[in-house]
């Protein structure tokens, strides 16, 4: 390694701008600025020293700020694009439709294009998870480049520096004086800037006052939740780490809960309410919105029973109850790391089919059959002579093949049965298709038939079962986060070195990473107690303007 | 006077003060000499004392709609963005106490006042909470977003500010274009505010019925002419416009007509200022800017992104991922208004990176503040209004 000794003696490492002692500017190229570049205090930082290896070349790229932005800027704009059309999950497609179909159904060749683009589904395609990789990637080289020497050098930070170094200071001021005078005014200082809850530290002439140093660490502390985040998010695709189901419940049954081994849930009741009219002229005024009704409940009353630990995988005879609870949306049912959330509800689901076996010619009824849908029985008993086979049936009938009912769904939407009629009259049975306002008689006319006398309902809830270990985690990433940009947002580093020169003046010379304006404001306060020289701010038009006049003036005077 | 013809007043008043703030804040920047006058000091002050004034009267409007309708005044469109308006002038007041820039206060005011005219177009009604806004997040996650949000947008009037003061408009450079192009979309806001008060003093409705996507039947009513009707539609209500053309199932024409109204209005109206004031409207704004200091306007951009980031993160994404995590069972579902909070997030991040590290400061750094505050302005309106998801009950 090179190292470059300054001219104070200090051997500093390669690629140091400004002397980790002294602080005087170390190459040709730093020498020649008005104002020296205070990132990172100068020091030496890898990504800018080293570029030969191939591993060099790989920490340059990732630690470079320009790659990050040009990441978060293209991360930003597809994560844009995403949002143009809704994506998949959002997107209703009904059984047996195809996806695709359904973007050129509603949105024609934009939506065409679209899905063929792979935009449907952008935030799960393999090159936008490559994209927040190299972000993350790039957030842990770049933090660890420029974090650490930077912690190193405000650490080692001499109250001492070279003159050289406070010339070139955005803030800077001189003037002559005693030395007597000057020592004054440095005990003041040293008051003041304590009294203004500055660190005041004294070395021979030399003061340094400081406050606020833990602020530059803020990016490195949020960069590290971000980090944290981002590796908690990676750890849900470990088995075990997340649960995502869901689950039908019809009211009044008992079902396994998937992905939660061992528990069971009962549905009592699904309640779907909407604000009534009453309720409604309280809060609104004469409108047309009054007139259509809003949504005001969703609930789910259940309970959550546990396996007893001798009991079989699906017995649900032996069940310990564990709570009642009401799931409603925004209430969700927690247990044990787990969560049962109110989705989605189907009303007025058919139960059960009542019919009557009536004589076509006389009307008379022999008797009533009744079909959980649910659980259909194969064989309805009358009596001893007069029974009904359920042959087939048809959940949701949607049509014949080749003269075979077909059914499109189990759910119970548009039932059909096939029933062969036993009576007294027709002991060898007759058969009967029987669905929604159609009956057909495929094997010949019959005597008797299946008469529809009611049915029964009932409501479904579509729960979610929920379970995410990884939240602590994110969490733990989100309040490191939080401090880190809290800590580098709202304090700023601020510093000011005064220093009694040998050829008798007094030279000051003040630093701030952000908020100038602030860091003025405690300046003017110190230079009037304290009797410092006049400062300006190196950048500004203004107090340039005041300089340039200042020095015509003097050009005057001459 | 029940408590909700109360809260109307407050907002009322509040909007008038910011009106006559504004005058004042004129005052307290006039005059040619760098540092302010002792006159400039006291129409400052004045001006200051308005502003708090209508700020409190704004609060009280707040407090009093919340405690009628029962839940924060943040659950619809005219409700979120009034809150808006009302937290912009109280992150003014914020800055104002901090760096004491009346010229802040002569831009960030018409703003707000803007904003506030811009919300009392949507229906006023306090209306009853869905499900899935029953919960006390609804409060801590809106209200913190839209203090980040507003603090931000103070982060782009310094910005604005800046680029008045610093663009060359006597020339027609890219900056000096896309500055008036800056006060064209200004205008155009105040195109629809005009529009949508002409028609509703008239009382105008047309009353449609239309075949949606799903191909169910539905109704809607009209409140400007319309230029374009609703998929399969029919004119219900008599001797009203018929539409020039028909649109798709899958576009609002209703929103699509008030868009091309407000187009029309503020184009014109801006043909008007121009036609009036024979130059660019930045060239008459651009004097009002002199006396500003730059490194100041500058500093008060980077420190407004600076408070403001860390609220908005806290509210728009780390209070959001909480409540979509009881709500919806999961944090984070790429619903398009997350995605909008994610890439503002992302904006702002870029914005702190690239000044930090590639010293964009001056004027990059104000174009860059004005950017984020269109971001933010069209997650507001065009998210909530056109882009369909979770969130579009907010409309």
């Amino acid at each position: 390694m090179n190292k470059i000794t300054c001219e104070c003696g200090h051997v500093n490492p390669e690629g140091t701008h400004l002397c980790e002692k002294c602080g005087r500017p170390l190459t040709e190229e730093d020498k020649k600025q008005k104002i020296v570049d205070m990132k990172y205090e100068g020091s030496a930082i890898r990504s800018k020293t080293y570029n030969k290896t191939i591993i060099d070349k790989i920490w340059n790229f990732f630690s470079s700020v320009k790659v990050g932005v040009t990441i978060i800027i293209v991360t930003l704009i597809v994560a844009a694009v995403g949002t143009f059309l809704p994506q998949v999950v959002y997107v209703n497609v009904a059984d047996g439709e195809d996806v695709k179909q359904a973007y050129v159904d509603s949105y024609g060749t934009f939506g065409k294009i679209y899905y063929n683009l792979g935009l449907t589904d952008i935030y799960s395609s393999w090159w936008f998870q490559t994209l927040i990789g190299m972000l993350a990637i790039s957030i842990i080289v770049a933090s660890l480049d420029r974090g650490i020497p930077l912690y190193k050098s405000l650490k080692n930070q001499r109250v001492k520096r070279h003159e050289s170094f406070m010339k070139r200071q955005r803030i800077f001021g001189q003037k002559e004086m005693p030395s007597a005078e000057a020592d004054e005014s440095l005990d003041l200082a040293d008051k003041k800037m304590k009294e203004l809850k500055y660190n005041v530290r004294r070395e021979e002439n030399a003061l340094l006052a400081e406050k606020g140093r833990f602020a530059r660490l803020g990016p490195y502390v949020n960069h590290l939740g971000l980090i944290i985040f981002l590796f908690g998010v990676m750890l849900r695709l470990m088995p075990g780490f997340y649960i995502d189901e869901d689950l039908w419940i019809r009211e009044g049954e008992t079902e396994s809960i998937p992905g939660m081994e061992g528990y069971y849930l009962h549905s009592n009741k699904f309640t779907f309410q909407t604000y009534e009219k009453g309720e409604q002229t309280k809060e609104f005024n004469q409108s047309k919105a009054a007139v259509n009704s809003v949504a005001k409940n969703y609930q789910t009353d259940v309970v959550l029973y546990k396996a007893k630990d001798s009991a079989i995988a699906g017995d649900t005879e032996n069940l310990k109850k564990i709570k009642k609870s009401a799931i409603k949306v925004n209430e969700p049912l927690k247990y044990n790391g787990y969560g049962l959330y109110q989705m989605d509800f189907r009303l007025n689901e058919l139960k059960a089919m009542h019919f009557d076996l009536v004589n076509k010619k006389t009307g008379k009824s022999l008797g009533e059959v009744t079909i959980d849908l649910a659980d259909p029985k194969k064989v309805y008993k009358i009596d001893d002579q007069t029974k009904v086979e359920l042959k087939g049936y048809y959940p949701t009938f949607s049509g014949f093949d080749n003269g075979e009912p077909q059914s499109e769904s189990p759910i119970p939407n548009n039932p059909a049965f096939i029933f062969k009629m036993y009576t007294p009259e027709t002991p060898k049975g007759e058969t009967s298709f029987v669905a929604i306002k159609q009956t057909l008689e495929p094997l010949g006319t019959t005597k008797y038939k299946m008469k529809f006398a009611s049915i029964d309902t009932r409501n479904v809830s579509g729960l979610t079962v929920r379970k995410d270990k990884t939240l602590p985690i994110l969490a733990l990433g989100g309040i490191i986060f939080m401090i880190g940009v809290v800590m580098g947002s709202y304090w700023s580093h601020r510093r000011l070195w005064l220093q009694k020169t040998a050829d008798g003046r007094l030279i000051m010379a003040a630093h701030t990473n952000k908020n100038w304006f602030s860091l003025k404001k405690d300046l003017n306060a110190v230079t009037d107690f304290a009797h410092l020289p006049a400062w300006i701010d190196q950048q500004d038009e203004d107090d340039l303007k005041k300089k340039q006049e200042n020095e015509k003036e003097g050009d005057h005077n001459l | 006077m029940s408590l909700i013809d109360l809260s109307g007043s407050l907002l009322f008043i509040a909007f008038i003060a910011y009106l006559v703030a504004t005058l004042f804040f004129g005052g307290a920047i006039k005059g040619t000499k760098q540092d302010a006058s002792k006159s400039n000091k006291n129409w400052g002050k004045i001006a200051i004392t308005i502003t708090i004034i209508g700020f409190i009267a704004n609060l009280g409007y707040f407090i009093t709609r919340w405690i009628y309708a029962g839940h924060a005044p943040v659950s619809n469109m005219f409700e979120f963005t009034t809150a808006f308006g009302m937290f912009v002038v109280g992150a003014f007041i914020l800055i104002y106490f901090i760096y004491r820039l009346p010229a802040l206060g002569l831009f960030a005011l018409p703003i707000a006042i803007l904003i506030i005219a811009y919300a009392s177009m949507f229906p006023k009604e306090v209306t009853p909470l869905i499900p899935a806004l029953k919960s006390y997040w609804l409060t801590i996650h809106v209200i913190t977003a839209a203090i980040g949000e507003s603090i931000l947008s103070i982060s782009a009037v310094a910005g604005l500010i800046y680029l008045m003061k610093n663009v060359d408009t006597t020339k027609r450079t890219k900056s000096s274009i896309w500055l008036e192009i800056v006060m064209y979309a200004v205008v155009l806001v105040l195109g629809f505010v005009i529009v949508t008060t002409t028609f509703k003093a008239i009382g105008y409705e047309a009353d449609f019925s239309y075949v949606d996507k799903n191909g169910a039947q539905q109704e809607i009513t009209y409140n400007t002419p319309a230029l374009f009707g609703m998929h399969q539609y029919e004119l219900k209500s008599s001797g009203k416009m018929e539409p020039l053309a028909e649109m798709p199932a899958i576009v609002n024409a209703k929103k699509l007509t008030t868009v091309v109204w407000s187009v029309i209005f503020g184009t014109v109206l801006y043909g008007l200022i121009r036609l009036i004031l024979r130059k660019p409207i930045c060239r008459v704004v651009q004097p009002l800017t002199k006396r500003v200091n730059s490194q100041l306007l500058d500093e008060i951009g980077y420190r407004s992104v600076l408070i403001g980031f860390p609220v908005f993160t806290l509210g728009a994404l780390i209070f959001a991922m909480i409540w979509a995590q009881e709500a919806w069972s999961r944090f984070w579902g790429w619903d398009p208004k997350e995605v909008w909070a994610l890439i503002t997030w992302l904006f702002y991040a870029a914005f702190l990176h690239l000044r930090l590290s590639k010293g964009w400061q001056g004027e990059k750094s104000a174009w860059l503040a004005v950017v984020g505050f269109a971001i933010i302005m069209f997650n507001l309106v065009a998210v909530n209004l056109v882009i369909a998801g979770l969130h579009s009950y907010a409309g």
